[in-house]
Formats: structure tokens, C-alpha cells, sequence
């Protein structure tokens, strides 16, 4: 199945607005690098087990088995190596993608209600508030704080990197980089009522000169 | 005597009264077991049309065929009818079907409840589906998330419909839950210790187990969403010191282990059934055992890992991640125990052996992805998307679906006596295998491409349209087969040829009778000696017919089955059962009226209702017991041993010990909750603590210590003869109780701040109820105790109901003193008399 999947994912064209797989900053880029090791591992125990269940179907004459080696062997060592190395691999990946350590260029406030978000930054000119488009500067990364004033709301651009929950009575910091100027989808994840299918946004990244005339109070 | 009269005379004890009266009143576990998996089936079946109306949905974009609000209503039904009223009940009846005839027993260790817990799973089923035929089903999605589940954003019943009904079908499953525990630990044939179990034994119990502490949250958070809603109690309000995540937490610390809950029997299917087919014993029996016991208790450590976007911080979330990818290794080792068995073996492709491929094919994808997820930024990018959606339907139906096919083809022989024909048996096969990959397969590729879960149609150009077509395609195959197996299973039914009686050449017990099954299962219980009886007894089914067996022959018209240690399987008791009663049916009618009236707002008539099932549960219990010693009982094989009323350990004993473990894992919870919010809670520390009484709070205590030592001396006069004395210390404990209670109650009236403005005040009044309401069921058993002392039910050789008042005593006072000092000792700062 997963060579299928990976055949899809050539054939089909993986780019679409609000693809995974088609990665534009450093926290979905990481992750799309995990995954494809995610992926190989998945298809090497599938091969594995799953041959052995085939191979198995066709013995016709019983034969004594080394309980040991199916046990300790294939029950606990090779899941555990495999194990071991995805998860160490990902808690590193985790800890850069949180980037404790990291200073934003930006901070923007991003507060869902039911169904539109509202983003609003501080700037040299006064807060300024668009609904429903998040404008950022590209290449320089962003701390988005995100709430919300209502149910739970999730907050996720696809192509930019993973999603954080928007919580009322809570807000919660989500860091995004788009590593190129253009625009990139984003979708309300948490199902959150009869609006929850329209409930989409954009991000906007800007190049460093029209960052510049919005920093000035321009209009995008 | 001949095989034939003691047929006669065994099933005018066991058997059902024809008619209605019977189908009202039989507690008979074969039937009720068919009950639930025939009612489950027909839930997967109602269940699986609103999948299909989804899929038509979904199969091209920008669809108008329903609207977001009916859309809601069926993705909600969809998964909530599937897990709660298809998945659990279905191995519930499964369970309660088989377990006695594998185990060597003729019935469940308590039949009522086995029928109560019916009830209440039909008449629960029944609020669900009338609302969904009325449009105002729970559309919040099956897990219900707060706040968009509390009243300001769910004005409609919609939610309380959820709420109540699915707790009324939970109500069944912690019955059943209870049920199979103690009859797996206590009711099996002599001889049978815990290693000569069978395998699908293990697996139950180590369900049934999880159940008793996995229920407890999630009613919980049902019961504080339903205050909330109903009378204004801010549990998850933000504004007013409540936290949405509050019930995230409680909703998946039942959620998680209720993966394992409906994998592990199937597990215990294939466990079961594989080594048939691959005609070999099972390898592994140890490991095995060990890894699910392992399993249940990791499954209860890995609830975080459905909250990873939830903003944890990501230390914490690593921990959750590194639980839910070790989870993954007992399954493994299950995986290679079974391989090893086929290795060993010489298996034979019979229709139950393809439908177990499908399971190894399909669960296998299913758990890897499932490591996929828990690795936590892997997750960020998946978590509500069509990813997910995939990977559960690979587990829910990989895991449990083609496992319980195989076993209702294996067990088809057993349950209705015909053999289906295995060339439509393999042609539903293929369908529901390819419909199923066509359906899910692509799904996993529809979220990496951006899909979120929940949405009713989606535009253009986002490169999914193909992928939905494809998926509701192959829904639709996969729905063909399923109808197939309906057909097959039917025709078998109607025209199949009769089964052999041991048509696999199983070694397991539930071979070595009739079939059909007669009402007392077996005509005289076996001693095993193995873990394959029928191995070496090729004569065993006859020689037990014919009575060789124990318990050969009735006896005074009661229902006789054994009881053993837990552990080694030595027979300690005869175990005496109830009869066919009405008053599961009347009971579980009660309740409803309970729910009913919560539902429907009509709030005066729900404590009428509760003070009536209490009065019913008065009469239950009356029913039980002698008033008389009986001594010790021959049961054949030249042994004798004392019925259960007069033994140690008896069913019942260990009964309320695990209704009690449920009813403190409730309590754990709900201190759980006040923990969680006094630490987290926006709003906390609260405006207004509570001012504790210390006149109040030093008489419950007094109350509670005098209650202890009143009840002590009760049961020691008791033991030794003095029934006169006993009812005396008796009536002081009562008296000393209820004065503990009025003292609870005047704690809470004269200190505690109102529940409504904070959910400070909320959960204190809530761990002032909680106590309160078990004073209430402690009184009524003090009471109940006194009249039996009166009605001559106990004598010192029969103390098994002032044993368990005493355990339902002592818990209440622990309860009720541990909720005092919750509340007192953050709130110290301001004791007043």
C-alpha cells in the first residue's frame, strides 16, 4: 500500500493549495522529510510481517519453530529498533519545529469565531486587522498567537506547517516561516459548528519591499 | 439416567417460557448474547447507511445533496452509533454468548444484570433513533467537544440526546463489563485454572477490566456536561473558571483505551480461530497473556496523543509520543505469536482464514499509520484531517470488523446450527476487502492533500475530487459485501445444511455440546484438565449428556452452576442462579424514565424515578439468598462443597468489589477534574472559596467514626449468633449515618459558594453530591441488612450481604471524608464555625 500511496503521491500531482506535501517553509518541510522516513519504516515492517504471513499460507507440512526468534526477534527487537529511531528522530524534529530558542520576527494575534478569523498585528502605525487574510513577511518567521472567542477552532496552513488548536480562555503559539512570497491556503481543522467547511483563510507573504510599504501603513 | 431425561429435567429449570413472556423475562445468556449481536447488527447496518450517505456526499465537490446541519447530524450518528452501539455491544453479546460454554459454565454470574444491561442498551438506542428520525440527532460530532457542545452553541436537545442516551447504553456496558469479569474470574468448570483458560477468556477479561475503569470518565463528562447544560454549572465554561480541555481529558482518558476495548476481543477471535485453521495449538500462550496485559494498562497512559495540537507543551507531548509508539510492541508480539502458530502449523484456506488475512492486512496498515501519528509533528499535520479518518477506519474495521467475520463464520455452526455455503462467504469477502482499500487507501493521500475531517463539501481544484470519487466508489463495493454477508448468513439460516457438532475439530469446550445449545449449556460440567479439553476426551461431550460430569442432575429446581478459586480453578461453591424475572425489563424501563425526564426537561419526575429502580433494586436483591443453612452440597464426583450464599468468596462478593473499583474511578476522576482546573482553569483561584463549618465538619466526622464502629459490632454479633444485637448496632449505624449525611449537607448549605458563578462552586457541590448520594445507597442498605436479619436471610454461616454492606459502607465513608477534606483544606484560610 504505501508504494501505492507513493505512486499516487508522484502521479497525481502533490501540489495542490492545501498540500502537505508540496512543503514552503522550514516546520512543513521537516515534517515532509519525517514522514517519508515515517513511510519507508511502515514499509519495511509491512513487507516484513506481512510476507511472513504469506509465506506462512503456503507451508503445507508443519515444521518446528524457534518460538524465540518470532517472539523476541520479530515481537520485541525489530519493532523496538524501528521504534527507537522514528521516535528520537521526531522529538528532535518536535523540539526545532517549537523552536523554544527561536526570537520571531513577528507576532500576530489570530482569533477564531464562528466561522471567520480575525489577525491582527502591531505596527509602527497602529494595530491593523484584516479578517480572514493573514499578511507576513516572507522568509523571516512568525509567531501567530492563536484564540478564539467562541467553541474550539484549529488553526493550520497546510503548506507552511503543522496546526494548533484556537481555544477560548487560552492562547497558544504556533511559529510559521513561508520561505518564498505568494499565497498559502488555510482551513479551520476542528469541526466547529455549520460554518466549519467555510471557515477557510489565506496567509499572504510579502516580499521584503511590499513588507515594507504595509509596515508604512500602505495598503497590501 | 439417560441423556434424554436429564435433558427434560435440567431444561424445565433453565429453560424460557414460550412468547412474549419469554422474550420479557429471560435472562438466559445464550439468548441475551444473540440479542445484542443481532440488535449490533443492525446498528452497523444503520451505521453503514449513513456512511453511505456521507460518501454520496462527499463523492463530488460542491455537492448540494444535504445541508452542513443534516450533514452534522449524520457524521455524528455515524460514529456514535458505530462505537457505542455497534462495536461494544456486539462483543458484549459475543462475549456473554460464548464465555460460559468455553469456560464450562451454564450461565453468567449474574443473569438479571446480563438483561438489565439488554434493556438498556435497547431503550437507549431507541433515544437516539427516534431523534434522528425527528432531526434533531447530536450533531457535535461523536466526541462532542466543548464549548460548541454546551448550550450557548448547542441550544437544541441535539446534544442532550448524546449526552443521556449514549450514558443509558453506557449503563449496559458497565453491567456487562462487571458480568464478564466475575464470571470469567469465578464461574468456570472445576479443574480450569487461570492457565487452562482459553485463550478468548484472556482477551474478555482483560477487556471487561479496562472497561471497569475506561467507562467511569467518559460518564463523568457526560454527567458534568448534562449539569452544565441543564442547570447552568460552568464545568467547561472559560468565562467562569471551567476549561473546554477539561472534557478533551476526560472524554479520551475513556476514548483511548476504547481502541483496545473493541480491538482485544477481535484479537481474541483470531487468537481463537487461527490455530483451528492452521490446524497447530497457539504459540505463545504466555506471551500472549503477558503482552495484553501489558496492553490494557499502557492503553490508559496514551489518551494525550489525540490532543497533540492542542498547545501542551511539547516536552510533555514527546512523553505521550514515546507511550503511544511503545503501545505498538504487545500488538507485535501478538502478530508474531501468530505467525509462529501458522509457521508451526499447516494452515488451510477456509473462509474464516481469509477473512483473518484480511485482518493481518488491513490492522497491520492501520497500526502502522497509527505509529505514523503519534509521532507528534507528523501529527500536526494530519491530526482532523482525512488521514486520521483512514487510519481509525483501518483499525476499527481491520481490527475488529474482519476479525469478528471470521468468527461469525467460524461460530456460525454454534450459533444457529447451519453451515453457509463458502462461495458467497468468499465473494462478500473480496467485495468488502477491495471496497474497503478502494475506500480508505486514498483517503490517507485526500488529507495529506489538505482535507480537514467534518466537512460537508469542499471546492474544486484542491486536487481531491478524484480521490472522493474513488473513495465513494469503493464505499459503495464495500457495502455490497457487507449485504452479501446479511444474504449468506440468511440463507444459511434458512436453508443451510445442519452442522456436525464439532464441525473445525476445535478443542475448546463450547464444541462439547448439543447443538443448538439447550438453556443449561452443558448437562453436567466437566473437570478440565487442559487447555484443549476435547483433545483428549473424544467421548466428552456424550459421557457429560449423560451426567458424568458435576452437577448431573437438578436439584430442587434451582439453577446450579460451580464456582472456583479465581486462580486455581479448585470448585469452592455452588454457585445458585436466579430465574427468568420481569424485573430487568421494569428496571431498565425506570431508568429510562429517568433519562426521559432529564431529556425532556422535566426535572421533578427524575428523582421520583431514581427512589422507584431504588425500591426496584430492593426487590432484586430480596430474590436472592436462603434462609437456611444448606452445608456443604454433593455435586458428583464424589465432592461436596457449600452453595455461594455460604462462601468466602462469591460471585456476588467480587461483584461489588468491581462495581466499586468503577464507582471510585468515577470519584478519581471527578477529583481529577478539580485538580485539573484549580491548576489550568482560566479564572482560578476562584472570587469566593468556601468558608467550611468546622461544627459541620467535625460532625460529619464524629457521625462517620460512630457509623464505622456501630456497623463493626453489628457484624461481629452477627458472626457469632446475636441476630437481635446485630439489628440494634445495625439501627445505630443507620442512625449515625444519616445524621453524617443531614451534617454533609449542612457543610455544603452553610459554606459553600453558589455552583452556578464558578466552577469552583461547582465541583465542590459536585463532591458534596457525590458523597451525599452514596450515604443515601448506604442507608438503604443498612436498611435492607436490618429486614434480612428479620426475614432470617443471614446466620453466621451466611454473612455474604452484611459482608458487602460493609464494603459499600466503608467506601461511602471514605468518600464522603476524602470529598470533606478536598474541599476544606484549600479553603482553610477561612473555617468558621
Amino acid at each position: 500500500m504505501f508504494p501505492i500511496v507513493g505512486l499516487g503521491l508522484v502521479g497525481a500531482g502533490c501540489s495542490g493549495p492545501l498540500s502537505a506535501l508540496d512543503p514552503a517553509g522550514p516546520a512543513a518541510g521537516g515534517i515532509f522529510t519525517l514522514m517519508s522516513v515515517l513511510l519507508a519504516l511502515a514499509t519495511l515492517s509491512f513487507v516484513v510481517i506481512f510476507g511472513l504471513f504469506l509465506l506462512a499460507l503456503r507451508r503445507n507440512r508443519g515444521h518446528s519453530v524457534s518460538l524465540r526468534l518470532f517472539l523476541i526477534g520479530g515481537g520485541l527487537v525489530f519493532p523496538l529498533s524501528l521504534l527507537t529511531v522514528a521516535t528520537v528522530y521526531a522529538v528532535v524534529l518536535g523540539e526545532r519545529i517549537t523552536g523554544a530558542r527561536e526570537t520571531p520576527a513577528l507576532t500576530v494575534e489570530a482569533t477564531a469565531q464562528q466561522w471567520r478569523w480575525q489577525f491582527t498585528r502591531q505596527m509602527p502605525s497602529g494595530s491593523v486587522s484584516r479578517t480572514d487574510i493573514l499578511d507576513i513577511p516572507a522568509g523571516r518567521t512568525v509567531a501567530v498567537m492563536v484564540s478564539s472567542d467562541d467553541v474550539i477552532h484549529s488553526f493550520w496552513v497546510p503548506r507552511l506547517g503543522g496546526k494548533i488548536d484556537a481555544i477560548p480562555g487560552t492562547r497558544n503559539r504556533i511559529l510559521i516561516r513561508a520561505d518564498v512570497p505568494g499565497r498559502y491556503g488555510g482551513v479551520c481543522a476542528e469541526f466547529c459548528g455549520v460554518g466549519h467547511t467555510q471557515m477557510s483563510f489565506a496567509v499572504v507573504a510579502h516580499d521584503a519591499a511590499a513588507w515594507d510599504r504595509l509596515e508604512q501603513g500602505g495598503q497590501p | 439416567m439417560s441423556a434424554l431425561k436429564l435433558h427434560g429435567e435440567l431444561d424445565a429449570i433453565w429453560g424460557v417460557p414460550r412468547g412474549w413472556r419469554g422474550v420479557l423475562t429471560s435472562v438466559n445468556h445464550s439468548d441475551l448474547g444473540i440479542r445484542f449481536m443481532v440488535a449490533a447488527g443492525i446498528y452497523f447496518c444503520i451505521g453503514g447507511l449513513l456512511a453511505m450517505l456521507i460518501r454520496a456526499q462527499l463523492a463530488t465537490p460542491r455537492s448540494a445533496f444535504v445541508g452542513p446541519e443534516i450533514y452534522n447530524q449524520i457524521f455524528t450518528m455515524h460514529g456514535s452509533l458505530m462505537m457505542f452501539m455497534f462495536a461494544i455491544p456486539f462483543f458484549e453479546g459475543l462475549a456473554m454468548y460464548m464465555l460460559p460454554k468455553l469456560l464450562g459454565s451454564r450461565d453468567l454470574a449474574f443473569p438479571r444484570l446480563s438483561a438489565f444491561g439488554w434493556w438498556c442498551y435497547l431503550f437507549g438506542g431507541f433515544i437516539l433513533l427516534v431523534a434522528m428520525g425527528l432531526g434533531v440527532a447530536p450533531d457535535g460530532g461523536w466526541f462532542m467537544y466543548t464549548p460548541l457542545a454546551s448550550k450557548t452553541y448547542t441550544p437544541g436537545i441535539n446534544a442532550d440526546v448524546w449526552l443521556l442516551g449514549i450514558t443509558f447504553v453506557e449503563v449496559s456496558a458497565v453491567c456487562a463489563s462487571i458480568e464478564i469479569t466475575v464470571s470469567v474470574l469465578k464461574l468456570r468448570a472445576p479443574g480450569m485454572s487461570l492457565g487452562k483458560m482459553p485463550i478468548f477468556a484472556w482477551y474478555i477479561l482483560v477487556t471487561a477490566l479496562m472497561m471497569v475503569v475506561g467507562f467511569p470518565p467518559l460518564i463523568l463528562a457526560s454527567t458534568l456536561l448534562e449539569i452544565e447544560r441543564a442547570f447552568g454549572w460552568p464545568f467547561f465554561d472559560p468565562q467562569r473558571g471551567g476549561n473546554p480541555l477539561l472534557w478533551q481529558h476526560l472524554f479520551w482518558l475513556f476514548g483511548h483505551p476504547e481502541v483496545y476495548i473493541i480491538f482485544l476481543p477481535a484479537a481474541g477471535v483470531v487468537s481463537t480461530v487461527l490455530p483451528v485453521m492452521v490446524r497447530h495449538p497457539l504459540l505463545g500462550y504466555g506471551w500472549i497473556v503477558g503482552s495484553i496485559l501489558v496492553l490494557g494498562f499502557f492503553s490508559f497512559g496514551l489518551w494525550v496523543h489525540h490532543m497533540f495540537a492542542t498547545g501542551i507543551p511539547h516536552l510533555a507531548l514527546a512523553l505521550f509520543s514515546v507511550a503511544s509508539a511503545l503501545v505498538a510492541v504487545p500488538s507485535v508480539v501478538q502478530l508474531f505469536a501468530w505467525l509462529a502458530t501458522m509457521w508451526a502449523g499447516r494452515p488451510q484456506m477456509r473462509l474464516p482464514m481469509l477473512y483473518i488475512a484480511g485482518f493481518f492486512f488491513t490492522f497491520l496498515l492501520g497500526g502502522l499509520t497509527g505509529v505514523m501519528l503519534a509521532m507528534v509533528p507528523f501529527n500536526w499535520q494530519v491530526h482532523d484531517t482525512a488521514f486520521v479518518t483512514a487510519h481509525l477506519h483501518y483499525v476499527l474495521v481491520g481490527g475488529f470488523v474482519f476479525p469478528m467475520l471470521a468468527g461469525l463464520y467460524y461460530w456460525l455452526p454454534r450459533l444457529a446450527a447451519r453451515r453457509s455455503h463458502p462461495l458467497l462467504g468468499q465473494l462478500a469477502f473480496w467485495l468488502i476487502f477491495v471496497g474497503f482499500n478502494a475506500t480508505f487507501l486514498v483517503m490517507h493521500l485526500t488529507g495529506l492533500l489538505g482535507m480537514p475531517r467534518r466537512v460537508s463539501t469542499y471546492e474544486s481544484g484542491l486536487g481531491w475530487e478524484w480521490l472522493n470519487l474513488f473513495s465513494s466508489i469503493g464505499s459503495f463495493v464495500m457495502t455490497f459485501g457487507f449485504a452479501t454477508v446479511v444474504i449468506d448468513v440468511g440463507l444459511a439460516i434458512a436453508f443451510g445444511r445442519r452442522s456436525s457438532r464439532n464441525p473445525w475439530r476445535a478443542s475448546t469446550l463450547e464444541w462439547a455440546m448439543p447443538i443448538p445449545a439447550p438453556s443449561y449449556n452443558f448437562a453436567s460440567l466437566p473437570h478440565v484438565e487442559s487447555r484443549e479439553p476435547l483433545d483428549r476426551h473424544h467421548r466428552l461431550a456424550r459421557s457429560l449428556a449423560q451426567g458424568e460430569g458435576y452437577l448431573g442432575r437438578g436439584r430442587c429446581g434451582l439453577r446450579e452452576t460451580t464456582g472456583v478459586d479465581m486462580i486455581s480453578g479448585e470448585v469452592t461453591e455452588v454457585v445458585i442462579l436466579p430465574g427468568n424475572s420481569g424485573l430487568p425489563i421494569v428496571t431498565a424501563l425506570t431508568l429510562g424514565v429517568f433519562f426521559l425526564s432529564l431529556l425532556l426537561g422535566v426535572y421533578w419526575l427524575a428523582p421520583a424515578a431514581l427512589l422507584a429502580v431504588t425500591a426496584l433494586a430492593w426487590r432484586w436483591a430480596s430474590a436472592l439468598g436462603a434462609q437456611a443453612d444448606l452445608g456443604a452440597l454433593p455435586i458428583g464426583l464424589g465432592q461436596a462443597v457449600p452453595p455461594h450464599h455460604e462462601a468466602k468468596d462469591a460471585p456476588g462478593w467480587w461483584g461489588s468489589i468491581f462495581a466499586l473499583i468503577t464507582d471510585a474511578t468515577f470519584f478519581a476522576s471527578l477529583l481529577f477534574g478539580y485538580a485539573f482546573l484549580a491548576t489550568v482553569g482560566p479564572g482560578w483561584p476562584p472570587p469566593q472559596l468556601a468558608q467550611p463549618s468546622l461544627a459541620a465538619t467535625v460532625v460529619v466526622f464524629l457521625a462517620a467514626l460512630a457509623a464505622f464502629l456501630a456497623e463493626r459490632s453489628a457484624l461481629t454479633a452477627a458472626q457469632n449468633g446475636r441476630l437481635q444485637d446485630a439489628t440494634r448496632a445495625y439501627a445505630g449505624a443507620f442512625g449515625a449515618l444519616l445524621f453524617g449525611l443531614l451534617a454533609l449537607l449542612a457543610f455544603g448549605w452553610l459554606g459553600l459558594p453558589s455552583p452556578r458563578d464558578h466552577a469552583y462552586g461547582a465541583v465542590t457541590w459536585m463532591l458534596v453530591g457525590y458523597g451525599s448520594v452514596h450515604g443515601f445507597v448506604a442507608l438503604v442498605m443498612l436498611a435492607f441488612v436490618m429486614r434480612r436479619i428479620g426475614t432470617g436471610h443471614v446466620s453466621p454461616a451466611r454473612l455474604l450481604e452484611p459482608r458487602i454492606v460493609r464494603l459499600w459502607l466503608h467506601y461511602t465513608l471514605f468518600a464522603m471524608l476524602l470529598g470533606l477534606v478536598a474541599i476544606a483544606i484549600p479553603g482553610a484560610a477561612s473555617w468558621r464555625w
